[in-house]
């Protein structure tokens, strides 16, 4: 199908992403832009992970454990394993898919709150997992991890190693991005799939869809699986960043504020939680110069966001026509 | 052994008192109160000023933490979860509102009483010997009036209109609409009661832990843990998951001490084994 406004919308972004922001942060010259935006980037990618769960009608405030724990295993493979970190990226990514099948059997089965208040729990335990194990090296966390190295095929150099970069934030604000576009296309044709539809139909009614003939526990597990995938190689990639991880590299507070970032987008919205993470994170940024009254405002901005607006920042022009979803 | 288990009752006496207001709050509502931890450091910190600085009698202090709670838990639910609940395509949309909630609470808390770690003087000398047992006086006038207070808030859920107005309402919010219930006023009574609990036991830890801004967060995940082990929106839930952390603590840091400080990896694990067996908890309603 042929959607001239789709593409233009997608033409737009991309022109955006990849061409007016580097030109325009070298036209400014604040270069430090280029840490922020990547950051940007991969918190969207593991908060749309957490839009996932939501889509299925489950509330995830453990995406942080997934997070730290890919950030651990890329960590832990190019440090002592001396694996590429190319090759840790999908690891992690599947380690974490490992966990969260492992994990999710018995979890998935609560709902609601439950779900929630768990999730946050797993968080903590990730924390203090990675503060009891000998491999994470406790509290001192793991340092100087070593950048990127270079990618080549039949003697082609495809990627250049991060450190040959006169600036390497450049070269992972385009890796964030990469993946980010890439995590956001995947999301937005999965949602319009017929396992998209699956999903909306558990989220209003497990019962019912489960009735249809839909393996609903089998479902759950596939959402939450993805989930942490994206959680897990959003994380893995923060970490090369830093070059740096330690147990408190992910939190609760970054559980909770992935899903904050959802919310802020808007529950009905692919794009919601890239948007969201957008605006809360350059809003927390920009607020710093206020000093000490920084959360104060944040928060209390937040909480009028929700009042005046509490289906999501998105809602402000699609909702007059976007279907919206019952009350359950 | 008996020193544990002392401990373990105490400790449970004010965890069950946290956990009572929240599971309160969420059976009213359906809202998950991220802020109730932040809500119990404010009474701490009221306690702080009245007693500590100002050097009026404990009691007072004591009412003035409550009251204050009880106020600021009205007041949030007037103004904002009842407009969000109103507005909201989602109810989960509340959780948003409960997390800004709790930074601002934060945020407030952090401007007006500092990061320090603040104490107050013991509001009994004296510890009690008998036997093996060493206790402190001051921690069994707290630990007594923490088990005061859960009997007179059991007391009135049973046996009072507004009890059991309240329990109506946690039943089945629309049947209880549909007798004549005033769903409103009570939600909003029943937030102000769940707020000023978790006052209550600010109040009353500072005087022998002490308070510093920092420790919303972790009370909040501790009453989280209780209202998941006990079942959420379940009054007798919530007083068995008070308890039953409070002993699974105790016991934990006497046994595992050798190991290092992994008594809540622990108690961890074993919740999502138990959880896997009984989702709702020990007497939780389905689907929370």
């Amino acid at each position: 199908m042929f959607r001239p406004l789709r593409l233009a919308g997608l033409a737009v972004f991309l022109l955006a992403v990849f061409l007016a922001v580097p030109l325009a942060i070298k036209a400014a010259g604040r270069t430090d832009f280029y840490y922020t935006l990547s950051s940007v980037a991969l918190l969207a990618i593991a908060s749309s992970g957490v839009w996932l769960m939501f889509y299925i009608g489950r509330i995830n405030i453990g995406q942080g454990a997934f997070a730290l724990m890919g950030g651990y295993v890329s960590a832990i493979l190019v440090t002592s394993a001396g694996v590429s970190f190319w090759l840790s990226l999908p690891l992690a990514g599947l380690f974490c898919t490992a966990v969260s099948i492992l994990v999710g059997l018995p979890i998935l089965r609560l709902r609601g709150v439950y779900f929630a208040m768990v999730t946050l729990v797993l968080t903590e335990v990730a924390r203090l997992l990675a503060l009891a194990l000998p491999i994470t090296n406790g509290a001192k966390g793991i340092t100087s991890i070593p950048a990127p190295g270079a990618i080549g095929a039949f003697g082609l150099t495809l990627v250049p190693a991060f450190d040959t970069f006169a600036e390497r934030n450049i070269a992972f604000y385009y890796l964030s991005t990469i993946m980010m576009t890439l995590c956001f296309a995947a999301l937005y044709r999965l949602v319009h799939s017929r396992i998209g539809r699956i999903f909306v139909a558990m989220q209003q009614n497990e019962e019912l869809a489960s009735s249809m003939g839909i393996n609903v526990p089998a479902m759950r597990i596939i959402a939450y699986a993805i989930s942490s995938f994206l959680g897990g190689v959003a994380g893995a990639i923060f970490i090369a960043i830093a070059q740096s991880i330690y147990p408190s590299s992910f939190t609760v507070n970054d559980s909770i504020n992935f899903m904050l970032n959802c919310f802020v987008g808007g529950l009905g919205y692919v794009f919601g939680p890239m948007l969201g993470t957008l605006v809360l994170y350059f809003g927390w940024d920009l607020l710093f110069a206020i000093g000490q009254y920084q959360l104060l405002i944040y928060s209390g901005v937040m909480v009028l966001l929700m009042l005046v607006l509490p289906n999501g920042l998105l809602s402000i022009r699609f909702h007059s026509w976007r279907w919206s979803w019952h009350k359950t | 052994m008996e020193q544990v288990v002392a401990n373990g009752l105490y400790l449970g006496a004010q965890y069950a008192l946290i956990a009572l207001g929240l599971t309160l709050i969420f059976a009213l509502m359906n809202v998950l109160n991220f802020a109730h931890g932040q809500m119990y450091v404010l009474g701490g910190f009221v306690t702080y000023v009245i007693y500590g600085q100002l050097r009026l009698p404990f009691v007072v202090a004591l009412f003035a933490s409550a009251i204050t709670l009880a106020v600021l838990g009205g007041l949030i639910e007037r103004f904002l979860f009842r407009t969000v609940i109103k507005r909201s395509v989602r109810e989960e949309g509340t959780m948003l509102l409960a997390a800004g909630i709790a930074y601002f609470l934060d945020a407030v808390i952090l401007l007006l009483f500092g990061e320090k770690q603040r104490g107050v003087p013991k509001i009994v000398n004296g510890v009690l010997r008998a036997g093996d047992i060493i206790m402190p006086y001051d921690r069994i006038v707290v630990g007594g009036l923490a088990v005061f207070f859960i009997v007179v808030f059991i007391l009135m859920m049973q046996y009072t209109k507004t009890g059991r107005a309240m329990r109506a309402l946690a039943q089945d919010r629309i049947a209880a609409q549909l007798m004549g219930v005033p769903v409103e006023f009570y939600s909003f009574l029943g937030f102000a009661l769940g707020a000023m609990l978790a006052g209550l036991v600010g109040g009353l830890l500072v005087t022998i832990t002490g308070v510093n801004s920092g420790i919303g967060g972790p009370i909040s995940l501790k009453a989280f843990l209780m209202v998941m082990i006990g079942g959420a929106g379940v009054v007798g839930g919530a007083i068995a998951g008070g308890f039953i952390l409070g002993m699974l603590e105790s016991v934990g840091l006497t046994v595992l001490h050798a190991y290092g400080d992994i008594t809540y990896l622990v108690i961890f694990a074993a919740l999502l084994i138990f959880l896997a067996i009984r989702p709702n908890g020990l007497m939780g309603k389905p689907w929370g």
